[in-house]
């Protein structure tokens, strides 16, 4: 059977189930009519101004779509008009809690254009940033996942920790939520002294925070009642949605950008295991982020023990002109695959610029997980699909 | 008959005292709960202070937060049912002072004596869901109403484990009457040792282990707070409630977390009293009369453990689905309780 076949299947199997869900009141003698509840735009659960359209019978969601925009800000238009160096501030408020890794995708694009190269010391540097920003990114969402749940304790530890993780990235760059540090041939400025030996404590603090999550909500059997076997997304559901990152990994497909590609950056230099899970349910994708989030701090204290030295900066002229043509250039940041189609036109600043963001991928698979779950697993479901506003609207 | 320290006080001066009474055995638990274990025993489970600029370590926080509330705007939504969006508050608190007025404080330090003061509580306890409901159909607000309807069936649902437990003390204790129940407790014997009495948490273990379950769900506590669940619900069937009447939700919410943990203290902690061997005494006229005094501060100690076993579980524990929720009580609770029951009368038959 293809893969669309068995996808049709799916989809038909899924309308039926709907549309038993639609015609069950039709068996009752009392006649009810569904309910259309506006989850959002303004509502705890959903990270800033997502809406969903849920239809409801009952307590059952026969039919739901996620409506995005509330939040627009046009970075992509915006960066039409900003020169190169300029843009890594705009887009480094894309994904706010790992703002760094967005930095560097767009760099490294401008940089391919350019034919520059940045030392090996400074892809060293913004490994561990990128990292850095993952944890930090990924461990907000560990506490968060409590949250969603009703368990409030979780997420004061997160804060805490991530806490240290963000006085690092403030200690290395000057900013705790937007670094701004990334240039067009390497980095602005070089690790602070002392930086190193303050990073492997934090790392190990972070693995005991990860221990405790473990405990706390892993272990935890009605965590797991609630996440297993809720939401799941097979395998050819995923790939056909575009899925990427943890979110595409949870449904068993070994695919990570940072092993099977070839950049500029430090990630082949340490080592260090591509988690998946065979389940596709909220509990894997959860648990896959839970195990990416170990494998980040040893990617961090591996590449910390081997940092080269040399300069930080290639050889650049002071004003950047990129030379014309075009490059795609995409990472697996902590929300997925996130990628730049810089167009050039030899001039200052790009003249077109599409972003590739992991969430608003990942959000498209909403009505199709959604479908026929309660009230209560759509806020499960969409946090362990883990998205971030900023980076659905842009 | 209500004699404090041999002085016998007048009818209306019986009266006064125990509105008085009432009133203080409502509020002083509540405000206790929320101030103790709310603001700090939940900051330092999750690592971080509590509030602290209020008062000396923070101590009048909760003065200042209900001045903030009785400040605020008490806004009724325009389509709400405005007389029953305004009673709503007003039910729930009252079960919680009904619910009061049978629990007994000392050998006469008493609201009422009922002879089925146990019945009567758990029957006015459930005088709450009514508010809930009608506070949940009367905001005229998506979620209030799924918040309400949940609360009104999760409530139904552990009313009745909550009633089976309660069985299994009544059959050991051979009667409905809380203080009676006190009584046998103290003066109790387990195998003939009679240093401990008879408290039913050691008798009734597994009545006990259910009933606590079941007043989690009743309080609306986590993991049983799909109610109030913010994450889905926004606030559930208080979403639209703000200033007293909020206020009035959430003294309620407490204040009868206090009151069940009394009422748990009665039935399986041994109440007010201490072991009576240790002091000598056989029954309740042997009873010297400075327990009137000091029965209320051991119910008061005895409460605040109950609640913090109940504040313990809030914190560490996320929610159950609703449908989980009602699984676990029909397939689980009924039937242990229905068992324990069983086992609990073969027991008193044999022995």
């Amino acid at each position: 059977m293809s893969l669309t076949d068995r996808l049709l299947g799916d989809r038909q199997r899924l309308a039926y189930i709907a549309s038993q869900a639609a015609d069950s009141r039709l068996n009752v003698e009392l006649e009810t009519e569904g309910m259309t509840l506006n989850i959002g735009p303004q509502h705890p659960a959903t990270h800033g101004t997502l809406r969903i359209i849920a239809r409801l019978d009952g307590e059952q969601v026969v039919w739901a779509e996620p409506s995005c925009g509330y939040m627009h800000r046009g970075y992509e238009k915006l960066a039409e008009v900003r020169t190169y160096p300029q843009v890594t501030s705009l887009v480094n408020r894309i994904d706010w809690l790992g703002s760094f890794a967005n930095e560097v995708p767009f760099i490294l694009a401008a940089e391919k254009l350019m034919g520059v190269e940045a030392p090996a010391r400074s892809q060293h540097i913004r490994t561990i940033l990128f990292e850095l920003s993952r944890i930090a990114n990924v461990s907000l969402f560990l506490g968060d996942l409590g949250v969603q749940m009703g368990a409030i304790t979780p997420v004061f530890f997160a804060f805490r920790d991530r806490e240290y993780v963000l006085n690092l990235i403030e200690g290395a760059t000057g900013g705790r939520f937007h670094p701004n540090f990334d240039r067009i041939g390497g980095l602005k400025d070089d690790l602070p002294k002392g930086w190193i030996a303050e990073t492997k404590a934090v790392m190990k603090k972070l693995r005991t925070f990860c221990d405790q999550i473990d405990d706390l909500l892993f272990g935890n059997e009605i965590f797991q009642a609630r996440m297993r076997g809720i939401g799941v997304i097979p395998r050819d559901v995923a790939l056909q949605y575009g899925l990427s990152g943890a979110n595409l990994r949870a449904s068993g497909v070994d695919w990570d950008l940072r092993r099977d590609q070839s950049l500029p950056m430090a990630w082949n230099k340490a080592d260090w295991k591509v988690w998946t899970h065979p389940d596709g349910d909220s509990f894997a994708r959860c648990w896959v982020r839970l195990q990416e989030t170990r494998e980040s701090t040893k990617i961090v204290d591996q590449l910390l023990d081997t940092i080269p030295s040399g300069p930080i900066m290639a050889k650049v002229p002071k004003i950047i002109k990129v030379p014309e043509g075009e490059a795609w250039v995409s990472t697996e940041n902590p929300l997925g695959e996130m990628g730049y189609y810089v167009v050039s036109r030899g001039e200052l600043g790009p003249f077109r610029v599409k972003i590739r963001s992991a969430s608003f991928n990942n959000m498209s698979v909403a009505p199709w997980a959604l479908r026929g779950v309660y009230v209560p697993d759509i806020v499960t479901i969409l946090a362990s699909l883990y998205f971030i506003l900023g980076d659905i609207d842009r | 008959m209500m004699s404090l320290l041999a002085v016998e006080v007048p009818y209306w001066g019986q009266s006064l005292l125990r509105v008085l009474g009432g009133i203080v055995a409502v509020l002083l638990p509540a405000g206790t709960i929320v101030y103790v274990f709310l603001f700090k025993m939940m900051s330092f489970m999750q690592s971080r202070l509590g509030p602290m600029e209020a008062g000396p370590y923070g101590s009048l926080q909760l003065v200042a937060e209900v001045g903030k509330w009785l400040q605020k705007e008490d806004i009724i939504p325009q389509r709400a049912d405005p007389r029953i969006f305004r009673m709503a508050p007003i039910v729930v608190l009252a079960s919680t002072f009904l619910l009061v007025a049978v629990v007994p404080f000392g050998p006469d330090a008493w609201f009422t004596n009922f002879e089925v003061g146990i019945f009567y509580a758990l029957a006015v306890s459930s005088l709450s869901v009514l508010g809930i409901l009608m506070a949940g159909w009367a905001s005229a607000n998506k979620y209030s109403l799924l918040g309400g309807l949940r609360a009104a069936g999760q409530l139904i649902a552990y009313e009745l484990p909550m009633v089976l437990a309660v069985i299994g003390v009544v059959i050991q204790a051979e009667t409905m009457n809380l203080q009676k129940i006190v009584v046998a407790q103290n003066s109790g014997e387990i195998f003939g040792f009679s240093g401990l009495g008879n408290p039913y948490v050691l008798t009734q273990f597994v009545g006990f282990i259910i009933f606590m379950i079941a007043i989690q769900a009743e309080l609306t506590q986590a993991p049983f707070d799909m109610p109030i669940a913010e994450s889905e619900l926004v606030s559930g069937y208080m979403t639209e409630y703000s200033g007293f009447r909020f206020l009035m939700f959430f003294i309620g919410e407490f204040a009868t977390a206090g009151v069940f943990a009394m009422i748990t203290s009665v039935l399986f902690l041994g109440g007010w009293g201490v072991p009576f061997a240790w002091f000598g005494w056989s029954d309740i006229d042997s009873v010297a009369n400075w327990m009137n005094f000091v029965g209320p501060l051991i119910m008061f100690t005895k409460m605040m453990l109950i609640v913090f076993i109940i504040m313990w579980v809030r914190f560490s524990s996320p929610r159950f689905r609703e449908d989980q929720l009602q699984r676990f009580a029909w397939k689980v609770l009924i039937p242990v309780s229905l068992g324990n029951i069983a086992i609990t009368s073969i027991f008193k038959v044999v022995m």
